[in-house]
C-alpha cells in the first residue's frame, strides 16, 4: 500500500519542529494536540510553504529529499486553510476555474461532480465577500478538489465557522470521505469533527508526533459513556443536528 | 499655446507609462524582498535613494541629470556609438528627468499596495499550481490595482506639475521642450497676465479634477468589493 512519509526538522522562532511519521495514504488522519503543538507548521512544512530540513514522499512523488525541494506549486498539494482564503478578486466559479485550468486534465474529480458534491451550485456567480463562512469554506474546499492533489491538507478548516455552518459543512465533509480515494490531513481541535471524519488520529506535542491510532470502531461513540452520549446529543441538538444524522 | 500643452501631455504620459513598467519590479522587491540581514540594509539603502527627489531640491536633481545627460558624461559615452552625443535640451533628456523626478510618487503606491495584499493570497495559489510568475500576473496584479491607480494619477500629475527640473534639463525650446508650467512663467515675466490667467486656471482645474478622481476612487474601494 503506498505511503506517506515524512521526517521534517526546522526550527521557527522559538518552536523546534521534529515530526517523524509513515502514514496509509488514504482516508482521512486527524492531526489532534494543543495550541501552539506545531500542527500547522508541520502541515506548511508538507506543502513546502514552509522549509524545514528533511523528506517528504507521497506515494512515489519525493517532495523533498537531502539534495531537493519541490517547489509548492510543483507539488499536486491541496490546502485548507484555517481562515477563508478565496481569492477576493475573482466569483467562486473563476476561484474554482483557477484550480481546474492549471489542473489541467490529471485524474481527478470533474467540476460538474465538486460543485454538486459540495453544493456549490448557486453561490457560482457570486463574489466571495457575499458568501457567509461556511460557504466559503465550502468553495475553498471545492477548490482544492480541483486543483487535483495527490493529498490534501486541511487546516482546522471548521474552527473559524459557528455551530451552525460547522453543521451545514461537515456533512459535505463527510460525503467527501466516502466518495473520494484522496488521502487528507485534517487537523482539528474538535473531538467530534475527528470522531465522524478519521481513519485515524495521530497526536503531536511540542513539535513532536507523540501517538498514533487507528479509529477504534465504525461507531464514533462506542468508546463514550452513556453520560457523555447525552451530552454530545444535547450539543448536537442545540447546534441544529438531527439525531442519527 | 497648443503646442505646449501638447508637449506637457506628452511628457507626462510617456513619463507615467516608463514609470509604471520600472516602477512595478522595484517596488515589488521593496514589498517582498529579504526581510532581514544584509539583503534588507540594501532593501532599505534602496528605498531611500528612491525617496531622494522627494526631498531635494529639483534644481539638484535637474542639475545631475543635465551633467549625466551632457556629452563628457560616462553614460552618454555608451550611446556615442549610436550617434547620440548628447540628450540635453531635448524631449528624450525631459523624459528621462520627469521619470527620475516622480519614481518615489510611482514606487511608494505600489509597495503599499503589494504589501497590503500580505503573503496569503500568493500562498493560496501556489497550492492551485501557479507558478510565482503565473500568481503574479494572476494575482498580485490585479490585488494591487488600486495602487497602479494612484501611481499613475500621482505620476502624471507631478509631472504636469514640475518646473524646476524640465527648465534645467530641457532649457524650455518652444514645441520640443516647452511646457504649460514654464510658459505660464515666461507669460509672467513678459507681463501678460490675461494668457498666464488661461494657463494657470486651467491647471488648477486639472489638479482639483485629478485630486477629486483620486478621494472618489479611494472611497469607492474603502466600502465595495475590491
Amino acid at each position: 500500500m503506498s505511503e506517506i512519509r515524512f521526517h521534517l526538522k526546522g526550527e521557527f522562532g522559538e518552536f523546534r519542529l521534529d515530526a517523524q511519521a509513515s502514514l496509509p495514504a488514504t482516508g482521512v488522519t486527524a492531526l489532534v494536540g494543543p495550541s501552539g503543538s506545531g500542527k500547522t507548521t508541520l502541515l506548511r512544512c508538507l506543502a513546502g510553504l514552509a522549509r524545514a530540513e528533511g523528506e517528504v514522499a507521497v506515494g512515489e512523488a519525493v517532495w523533498q529529499d537531502a539534495g531537493a525541494f519541490t517547489p509548492t506549486w510543483r507539488r499536486g498539494v491541496g490546502y485548507v486553510f484555517q481562515e477563508p482564503s478565496l481569492l477576493p478578486h475573482l466569483s467562486v466559479k473563476a476561484n474554482l476555474d483557477y484550480a481546474a485550468k492549471r489542473a489541467g486534465d490529471r485524474p481527478g474529480p470533474g467540476f460538474d461532480e465538486v460543485v454538486a458534491m459540495l453544493g456549490l451550485g448557486p453561490l457560482l456567480h457570486r463574489s466571495p465577500e457575499a458568501l457567509s463562512g461556511g460557504e466559503r469554506q465550502r468553495a475553498a474546499i471545492g477548490r482544492a478538489l480541483l486543483a487535483k492533489p495527490i493529498l490534501l491538507l486541511m487546516d482546522e478548516p471548521l474552527s473559524s465557522l459557528d455551530a451552525a455552518s460547522k453543521a451545514e459543512v461537515l456533512p459535505h465533509l463527510e460525503q467527501l470521505h466516502r466518495s473520494l480515494s484522496l488521502p487528507v490531513i485534517y487537523v482539528s481541535h474538535d473531538a467530534l469533527e475527528v470522531a465522524r471524519l478519521a481513519d485515524r488520529v495521530v497526536r503531536m506535542a511540542a513539535g513532536r508526533l507523540v501517538a498514533s491510532h487507528e479509529a477504534a470502531s465504525a461507531d464514533p461513540l462506542a468508546h463514550l459513556s452513556e453520560g457523555q452520549v447525552r451530552t454530545l446529543a444535547r450539543a448536537a441538538l442545540a447546534a441544529g443536528l438531527e439525531v442519527g444524522s | 499655446m497648443e503646442e505646449v500643452v501638447r508637449t506637457t501631455v506628452a511628457l507626462a504620459g510617456l513619463t507615467t507609462l516608463i514609470l509604471l513598467a520600472l516602477a512595478t519590479p522595484l517596488a515589488w522587491w521593496l514589498a517582498n524582498g529579504p526581510k532581514k540581514g544584509a539583503g534588507a540594509w540594501w532593501k532599505e539603502a534602496v528605498a531611500a535613494v528612491v525617496s531622494l527627489p522627494i526631498v531635494l531640491p529639483p534644481t539638484v536633481l535637474g542639475f545631475y541629470v543635465l551633467i549625466a545627460l551632457g556629452p563628457q558624461s560616462p553614460l552618454m559615452s555608451l550611446l556615442h556609438p549610436f550617434g547620440v552625443r548628447t540628450l540635453a535640451f531635448t524631449f528624450a533628456g525631459l523624459v528621462i528627468g520627469s521619470a527620475v523626478y516622480s519614481l518615489p510618487f510611482a514606487v511608494q503606491p505600489l509597495r503599499n499596495a503589494f504589501e497590503a495584499i500580505g503573503p496569503r493570497p500568493r500562498e493560496v495559489a501556489a497550492t492551485l499550481r501557479a507558478t510565482p510568475l503565473d500568481s503574479f500576473f494572476s494575482v498580485a496584479l490585479p490585488l494591487a490595482r488600486r495602487g497602479f491607480v494612484t501611481a499613475a494619477v500621482l505620476v502624471f500629475a507631478h509631472t504636469v506639475g514640475e518646473f524646476g527640473v524640465v527648465l534645467m534639463i530641457g532649457g524650455a525650446i518652444p514645441g520640443r521642450t516647452e511646457v504649460v508650467s514654464i510658459r505660464i512663467y515666461q507669460l509672467v515675466e513678459a507681463l501678460q497676465f490675461r494668457q498666464a490667467h488661461r494657463l494657470a486656471a486651467a491647471l488648477v482645474l486639472f489638479s482639483f479634477a485629478v485630486l477629486f478622481a483620486l478621494l472618489m476612487l479611494e472611497r469607492r474601494a474603502g466600502r465595495g468589493p475590491r
